[in-house]
Order: structure tokens, then sequence, then C-alpha cells
């Protein structure tokens, strides 16, 4: 078994080189007619002018083409700037779908032999490695050696993968055009879901979901016995599957706007924005639905759920960034701080951005509603602050990329906006909380080292109080671990939800309280 | 009685001296207080050592409160050994040479791990493992060990041997007894535990007992020899044959030998104290495991306690006598302890001995690694204990049934509030009920939740 978990590592780590080599490979050709078919009406004349250089030319790797391309690209830019012809200064980024249509490369050729060697067989090998695990061991907590380990306890190995994920999200938010080939690896894909070529959002759509199915099969080995986890991890699975990529995708067939039904303002914060509206509205019925939907989801659906079953109904149930962190980021849960200051730093930040969300969307949609008499169009500066700042920044490449380094729930913890509204709810006015069982915790701490949330959940449980915080997102995993039988995650009565009991169970010499 | 000027002295940083020193504090804001321990600089887990070996966390994770928690409720620490008391100057001399006075000191210095002169314990590769020094010396043993050799079938001796299996390394588990644990343990469930062990690959060698250990040329560990004379090759032998009162320097330098002494401290097994945790020297206290009751605190329980919840108790109530008007003797509540065996959660409340005493009887149902038992008496039914393993029970329901004397129709009519498993966790209530009205011909019913209340709650 051993053997076939090593060669299942080599599998996965070929696969790995693979899809890092293939951005660098194959020639780029621009024509004229690929200027005229994906450049807008009002641009082509001045972009058919300027990159004409360019036709024809063979260019041997992205960076030259990429970087002849920019530098003729800006220059216009900046003359039209120094000349104050604003009208004429393009904004739109034409790098990634320019670079895209000149490839010539193999890739181009025989997109699925390349998906083969590299995504299928990181798939492959992955399965191979995750498959036997534990498999002649009995049920239990598989938490042995994790801080021996350099990938789970910030050594080497995770320094590595923590690096290679912050550099994939930067090239993915800022400099999509050399990605370009592992996109047009994924066109056929695209084009059989929802009849359009492959964007870069596609393709990261695509390895996201495979990362959280296979990592969660991980899971099914890693905490085999554990019915809660099991269930868990199969919802997250299946809503990320169906609800973010499949069924977008098909819209999309059907000329619907890409959405995702179970993405809820103010993570999906763009939600409010003029062209999502404008899109569902002018989408007939479905669209009108998309629309009440989503408000629905906000304002009842939100505290209802949360009312019954804590916030955990989405976060470690529903969302994909949940997904994401409670699959391809378990491994990494015992990394996130649990000090006292953490917890300080987690409400100023998290409330923060729910704040800077609100303040936003309000803009936005009075802006809206007055037909941009009041703001013109600094809302769009907002919007891009925002999309940088929060949407790509924090949530992609601090969120994904500091797995290894704080921890899988970075992100849901210091930025999420829809979590800090979840957690206000949870934490006023909800049935749901962890039970501490009377006496019984020893303070052992593995329920507080194995929060992803920074819970010092032992801090509670040691003083025979419950856990009710606003952050908890219920994942079950301080309750596993526990080897005592401390901890239990219940939804029960308000009353009694809050204890606060100085004197644990156990004691009969000092029976009054307090 | 509070003293604004008084320095408490607290000699140990475990549970039982932390706990009272913290709750001193709560309702004391003046009084000084000291906590000297030579183990560590501050307050850890010990119930988590075994974890530490095993990678599952670190030593920082082990440490219940933060390091600035101590400053900020002006509570010192001091990391030190003592070697002696002056009960008459009221001063502690520490091994520096430094002395330290106080006006009240409170004795919480733990145990050690016992040993009984076998001939080779004190061989390179020998060890108990009670303290951070012990794990520290483990893990400088373990680079060597192709096979460990656990001697004593307890709580410790299973956590090392699973400690060991953790890093895959060959381990033989001595135990004298017939089964694991089983002056603890009725035999199914000792029995179900031996099953439990050798699934984890361990050489468990039950009715087996230690004759010596044996040398190498370089005073190392080479082997073992057991009484039946079978020799096992190993390069490691845990002894943990249970633990006993630390309190060495107090019986070298402290020790009341005769009725006159004035001065001297009654020691027996341990530090000898009354239901107030006081001991024959005025403003000197003792709690945790060092503490031995001159009576049984109460029928059911031992003079001396050695277990995590007693030793926060103790703490918890002598911190109530120094700070309050009037002292309370120490009363403890219904017995409970929790364990793990590898996989297997334990957890017991109330009285189940390991054989039935008289005008008591039992139902045990048992499937797999899940078993649940119950002893109650026989001629009113009235619940006295219940012992379950891989079946997490509430700690408050069981507290009330077994202090209120519940019937066992009454607690098994219940089983579903009691039930402490986490959500979705396969239910065996039917099964015992089933097997209950098999056993007694009473059949118990346990009414469905409606699908509303499934649906919105998972407390039942
Ligand atoms: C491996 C292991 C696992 C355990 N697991 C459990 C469990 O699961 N459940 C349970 O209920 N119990 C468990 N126990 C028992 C439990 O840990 C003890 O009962 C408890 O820690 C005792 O607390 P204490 O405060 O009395 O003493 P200790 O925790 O022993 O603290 C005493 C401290 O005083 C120090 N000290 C002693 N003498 C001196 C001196 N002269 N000068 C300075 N310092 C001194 C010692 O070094 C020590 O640090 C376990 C014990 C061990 C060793
Ligand atoms: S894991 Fe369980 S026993 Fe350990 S500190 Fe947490 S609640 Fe207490």
């Amino acid at each position: 078994m051993k053997n076939i978990q090593y060669v299942g590592i080599a599998i996965f780590l070929m696969g790995l080189l693979a899809f890092s080599v293939i951005p660098f490979i194959g020639d780029y050709r621009l024509e004229e007619e690929i200027v005229r078919e994906n450049v807008k009406e009002i641009h082509q004349e001045q972009l058919l002018e300027v990159l004409s250089p360019m036709y024809g030319q063979t260019y041997t790797s992205n960076f030259r083409f990429i970087g002849d391309f920019n530098d003729r690209f800006s220059t216009h830019n900046e003359d039209l700037k120094e000349r104050q012809e604003w009208d004429n200064v393009i904004w739109d980024d034409y790098a990634f779908v320019l670079t895209k249509a000149s490839s010539l490369g193999p890739v181009n050729e025989r997109p699925y032999f390349f998906l083969l060697i590299s995504v299928v067989l990181a798939v492959i090998g992955g399965l191979m490695y995750i498959l036997p695990l534990y498999r002649h061991e009995p049920d239990g907590i598989k938490n042995d050696g994790i801080y021996f380990s350099s990938m789970k306890s910030r050594g080497l190995l995770g320094i590595i993968t923590g690096t290679y994920l912050i550099v994939f999200y930067i090239i993915l938010y800022w400099f999509p055009a050399y990605l370009t080939n592992l996109v047009l690896m994924v066109d056929p894909l695209s084009m059989a879901l929802s009849g359009n070529p492959a964007s870069q959002w596609f393709l990261y759509g695509f390895i996201y979901t495979l990362a959280i199915l296979v990592m969660g099969i991980r899971m099914f080995r890693k905490y085999k016995g554990n019915a809660y986890q099991t269930i868990r991890t199969a919802s997250v699975m299946f809503f990320q599957l169906a609800f973010a990529f499949m069924l977008p995708e098909i819209l999309v067939l059907l000329n619907m706007p890409w959405h995702d039904f179970k993405n809820i303002w103010p993570l999906d914060y763009s939600f409010f924005f003029e062209y999502r509206i404008d899109g569902m509205v002018s989408s007939g019925a479905l669209g009108m639905f998309m629309l009440i939907w989503g408000i629905i989801l906000i304002v009842v659906g939100v505290p209802l759920f949360t009312y019954f079953y804590g916030k955990r109904w989405y976060c470690s149930w529903v969302c994909g960034c949940g997904g994401l962190a409670e699959t391809l980021g378990d491994p990494y849960r015992q990394l996130s701080d649990k000090s006292l200051k953490a917890w300080k730093v987690e409400r100023y930040l998290v409330h923060g951005v729910l704040v800077f969300a609100v303040v936003m969307t309000a803009m936005t949609i009075a802006n809206y509603f007055m037909e941009f008499g009041l703001l013109g169009n600094a809302t769009d500066q907002v919007h891009s602050i925002y999309g940088f700042m929060i949407g790509s920044m924090f949530a992609g490449v601090i969120g994904t990329g500091f797995y290894p380094f704080m921890g899988n729930r970075v992100w849901c913890r210091f930025g999420c906006p829809l979590a800090a509204y979840l957690g206000i709810v949870q934490r006023f006015k909800s049935r749901f909380r962890i039970t501490t069982n009377g006496g019984q915790c020893i303070s052992c701490g593995n329920c507080s080292t194995y929060c992803e949330m920074g819970i010092d959940v032992r801090w509670y449980a040691q003083r025979g109080q419950n856990i009710v915080r606003a952050s908890c997102v219920g994942c079950g995993v301080c309750s596993a671990v526990c080897p005592r039988g401390v901890l239990k995650l219940e939804n029960g009565e308000e009353s009694g939800r809050v204890s606060d009991m100085p004197i644990i169970i156990g004691n009969k010499s000092i029976t009054v309280k307090n | 009685m509070s003293n604004s000027a008084r320095k408490i002295v607290i000699i140990g940083n475990g549970i039982s001296g932390v706990t009272c020193a913290r709750h001193i504090r709560k309702k004391d804001g003046q009084a000084e207080i000291l906590i000297i321990s030579g183990e560590t600089d501050h307050f850890f887990s010990r119930t988590a050592l075994m974890y530490i070996y095993m990678g599952h966390m670190k030593y920082e994770h082990t440490k219940p409160y933060e390091d600035w928690f101590w400053d900020k409720n002006r509570i010192a620490l001091k990391k030190a050994w003592v070697t002696q008391v002056d009960f008459d100057k009221k001063e502690l001399l520490l091994a520096e040479g430094e002395c330290i006075p106080y006006n009240t000191l409170i004795l919480a210095t733990g145990s050690k791990p016992n040993t009984f002169g076998w001939p080779g314990q004190d061989l390179e590769g020998v060890q108990g493992l009670y303290s951070m020094q012990d794990l520290e010396k483990m893990e400088k043993n373990t680079p060597a060990v192709r096979r460990a050799v656990v001697v004593g079938g307890g709580l410790i001796g299973i956590e090392m041997a699973e400690m060991f299996r953790s890093r895959d390394i060959p381990v033989t588990f001595l135990v004298r007894e017939s089964n694991f644990w089983d002056n603890v343990l009725p035999k199914e469930e000792a029995q179900l535990i031996n099953r439990h062990i050798r699934t984890h690959h361990i050489d468990l060698r039950l009715e087996t007992e230690l004759e010596e250990i044996l040398s190498d040329d370089t005073g190392r560990v080479r082997a073992l020899k057991t009484k039946s004379g079978e020799e096992i090759a190993c390069e490691f032998v845990g002894l943990t044959v249970g633990v006993r009162p630390n309190i060495t320097f107090l019986e070298k330098n402290n020790k009341r030998l005769t009725d006159n002494d004035k001065t001297g401290l009654d020691l027996s097994l341990g530090i000898l104290v009354d239901a107030y945790f006081k001991t024959n020297i005025p403003d000197v206290f003792a709690i945790g495991d060092c503490a031995e009751f001159r009576e049984r605190p109460a029928a059911d329980r031992k003079t001396i306690e050695q277990v995590w919840y007693t030793g926060r108790m103790h703490g918890e109530t002598l911190a109530h006598n120094l700070t309050a008007n009037s002292s309370v003797p120490y009363l403890p509540g219904v017995w409970f302890n929790s364990a793990k065996f590898m996989d297997i959660e334990y957890q017991t409340y109330g009285q189940v001995p390991p054989t039935l005493e008289p005008g008591t009887d039992t139902f045990y149902w048992e499937k797999d690694r899940t078993a649940i038992r119950f002893v109650y008496n026989s001629s009113n039914d009235n619940l006295l204990g219940v012992n379950a393993f891989g079946w997490r029970l509430r700690h408050d329901f069981f507290d009330t049934a077994i202090s209120e004397g519940w019937t066992m129709a009454t607690v098994l009519g219940q089983l579903d509030k009691a039930n402490f498993n986490p959500e979705f966790f396969k239910n065996h209530i039917q099964e015992v009920l089933a097997k209950y009205r098999q056993k007694t011909g009473r059949s118990i019913t346990i009414k469905k939740p409606s699908f509303f209340h499934r649906l919105i709650g998972s407390r039942a």
C-alpha cells in the first residue's frame, strides 16, 4: 500500500510540474483578423494600427509576446493620456483574449492530451495517495505526527506550498495572459458545458472544484467513522460541484447570466452592482427569480437558518470558500492563531470589511436609483478598490495562499463579510451552541489546537461553560478530537445556552455559584 | 479573614495549585500569590503529555492559559525546586539557596511514578512517565528503540503503548492481571479493551510480570525478563505501575517523627490532611495528588485521589476556604472519570466496581467497540453507576440521576436525553432497550421525536 502511495505522490508531482510548465510552451502569432474578432468595435481602429507591427510575427514564448503587446498597448495609452484624449484611452484588458487567440502551440492542437498530463494526472496521483490512507487502521483520530510534518507545521514544504499558491493567485488575478495555455486546455470542457470558450475563471473554477472533490475524499478517509464530518464534507462537495460549477455554466448555455444560487451577499459583493442587476432584470422570469432568491437569502434565509442551526449551515455545509477550507485546507487547520490578540484583530477586521461592503452596496444602490446623479462613476472606483483589496488580495491571495502559514480559515475568520453577518446572528439569536459536558474536560488542548477559527475552545470547556462564539463555523472537529467526550455541537433551547458556572459539577462542597 | 498583606505561596504549578491560585485571586484582590514549581515555567496539561510525543500538539498548545495571564492576574511564578520548608520561621528554601517567606503555604506537589525495587530499574532506557522531563527523556531514548516494553496495565501504560505505536515502534505490553485494568473495569469491558489493544498490533501479555531488567555492557537496557523466565529483547522499558505522592523533599527534611515534634509534618503515603486540607501545621495545606485524607472524604472515595478533576476540586474548595468567612469541608459529589484507550473513549459516572457488590445487579450491552453498563441496587432498582465505551454520556444527566437515585426504568426511559454523541452518530438506544427487555422482561419505550423536532433540534 505504501508503495502505491509513493507512486501516487510521484504522479501527482509530475502532473503539478506539467501544470506549471504548460503556460510557457508554444508559439504565438497575432494576425489582423484576431484583433478584428476580439476587440470591441470602438477600439478596433486604434488597436489595428497600434498592433500592426506584430502581425505575422512568430513569438517563441508568451513572455516575449505579452511583453511586446503590453509595450505597444501602454505606449499608445500613455500617449493618449498625455494628450488628454481621455475619450480614446482604452481601459479594457485585451492581453488575455489576444494572447489566447494568438496561441499556436501544441496545447491549442491537443488540449485533451495536455489536460491529461497535468490536471488529470495530478488527480489520479492524488487519489492513489489518498484512497489507501488509514486502510487497515481502526476508526479514530488520525493526527499522529502532524507537528513533525514539514508540510503541516510551517516547515519547508509548507512554505513552498504557500508560496506556490500565492504566486498562482497573483498570476490568476493580475496577469492571466500568462495562463492562456492552461485555459486553452479546458476550452473543450467549457464549450461542452456552456457553449462558450473558457476564461481564466472557468479554469479556476474547474481546479477549485477538483480540489474540493479530491481532498473531500481525503476527509472521508481521515475522519472515517465520524458521521458528522462525512455528511458535512459530502455536502460541501455537492454544493461546489452542482451549484458553484455546473449550474452557472448551464445557465450560460441557456443565455442566462452566470449565477451561483448559493452565493450570498455580502460575500457575493457584486450582487447589487449595476451590471449584475441589469443582467438579472433582463433575463426574464429566471432572472427575476435570481434577484428575489438572492434577496430572500439575505433577509430571511440567513437569520432563519442561523437561528435554527448556527452559521454552520452555510460556512461548513454550503459555502465554496468554506468548502475549500474544509477539504484542501484541512491539513493546515491547526495553524490558526489562538491568542486573545488574534481574536481582537479578527473582530476589528471582519466587522470592518462588513461595514465596507455594506456602505459600498448602499452607495451603489442609491446611485442606481438616482440614475447616477449622486456619485456619478465614483462607485466604480470604490468597487475596484474593494475588488482589488478584499475580493482578490484578501479572499484569494491571502485567503488561500496563507493556508500553510496561518491556517485554512484566514479569509473566513478575518475577512468574510457574510461570515461577520452570520456571526452576529449566531452570537445573539440562535439555538446553536457547543455544549460542554459538565466537568469532564482535562484541559488537554486538542480542541483549541484543531480549531480552524482560532477559538480557544478549551478556555470555555475547562470552566464547564458552553461555547457560544460568533466565529464558530461548526465544523465539529473540536468535538471529534476531544479525547474525553466533552464537546457536542447542538441546536437547542435558547435558555441555558450561555452558561457561566465557575464551579463545575462534581464538587458538592461549594454549592453557591459565583 | 482576608488579610491584605498576606503572602500565599503554592508549591506546584499543576491543576490543583493553579486552580487554587486562580480562585483565590477571584475573591481576594490583595493577597500576594506566588507559585513555585521546578518542572516548567508555566502551567501545562499533564494529561496531554502523550499528544506532544505523538505530534498532535506542541508544548505550547498544552498550556491552558496564555503567558500574559499570570501577570494580568498578579500571580507570580517562579521556576525552582523547593528543597526544604522551615515551618517555624515560615520560610521555604530553594535549591539555589534562596529563602522565600510565606504566611500561608499550599503544598500541591503532585505525584511521581512508582517503582518496586526491580533489578535493573535504574538502567538507561528504563523510565516512567509523569513529568515534562520524563517526556524529554523518552524522546531522547526513542531513536535507539527497536522494541519497547511497557510494564503495568493502567492508564499511563496504555498511553505509553499508544505513544510508541504512533511512531511505528513495536510494543510489548505486560499486564500482571488477567485482563487490562481489571482492578477497575469489570471483566467484559476489560476484555473489550484487550481486543482493541491487539487490533493496534500491540503484543499484549496478560498475567505476565516483570522479574528483572537486563543490561548491556554500557549500562543500557538490553532485555527484560519475565517471572516465567522469558527474555524479551528491548531497548526501552516503561514502568507504569501507578504513581505515589511526590513528597521526597518533605520526607527527607520535614517529616514528623515523634509525637512531641512540633515542627514536623505528618506524612504517610502522602501529606496527611483533614477535610479542610489542613495539615498538622497551622497555615500549611495540601491539595491534589500529594494530599492524603486522614479519613475518606466520602464513603465511596479513597484517601488519595490522583486524578485531574479531584485536583481541580481540591483547589476550588481550598481557595473558597482561604477567602470566605466560613470554611466548608471537602465534599465530592458523584464520582466521574474518563479516559481513552487508543480509539475507544471511556466515561464513567457513579460506582461501577470490577466485581458486583452484594445487593447490586448489573445490565450490560456491547456491540463492536461500543458498550454500556449500568449497576443498580437490586432491591429498589436505583441506579448506582454507569460505564460507557465508545458512547459519550451527559455528565449532568447522570450526576442528577445517581444523586437523586433514579430507577433503571427512569434512566433507560430517557436514554436519548443522556446521549452526548455527536450529531448523526449511530444511535444504539433501541438495541439497548431490546436487550434490557430480554434480560428483565420489562419493556421500556422512548418516544420517537417528531419530524419537526428532528429537523430543528439535535438536543432531545
Ligand atoms: C501521562 C499522564 C496522563 C494522565 N491522564 C489523566 C487523565 O486523563 N485524567 C485524569 O483525571 N488524570 C490524569 N492524569 C493524572 C493527573 O494528571 C494528575 O492527577 C494531576 O495532574 C495532578 O495534579 P497536581 O496539581 O496534584 O500535581 P502536578 O500536576 O503533578 O503538579 C505538581 C507540580 O509540582 C512540582 N513540584 C513537586 N515538588 C516540587 C518541589 N519540591 N519544588 C518545586 N516544584 C515541585 C512538580 O514538578 C509538578 O510540576 C494523568 C497523569 C499522567 C502522568
Ligand atoms: S479536547 Fe476535550 S478534554 Fe481536551 S481541552 Fe478540549 S474539551 Fe477539554
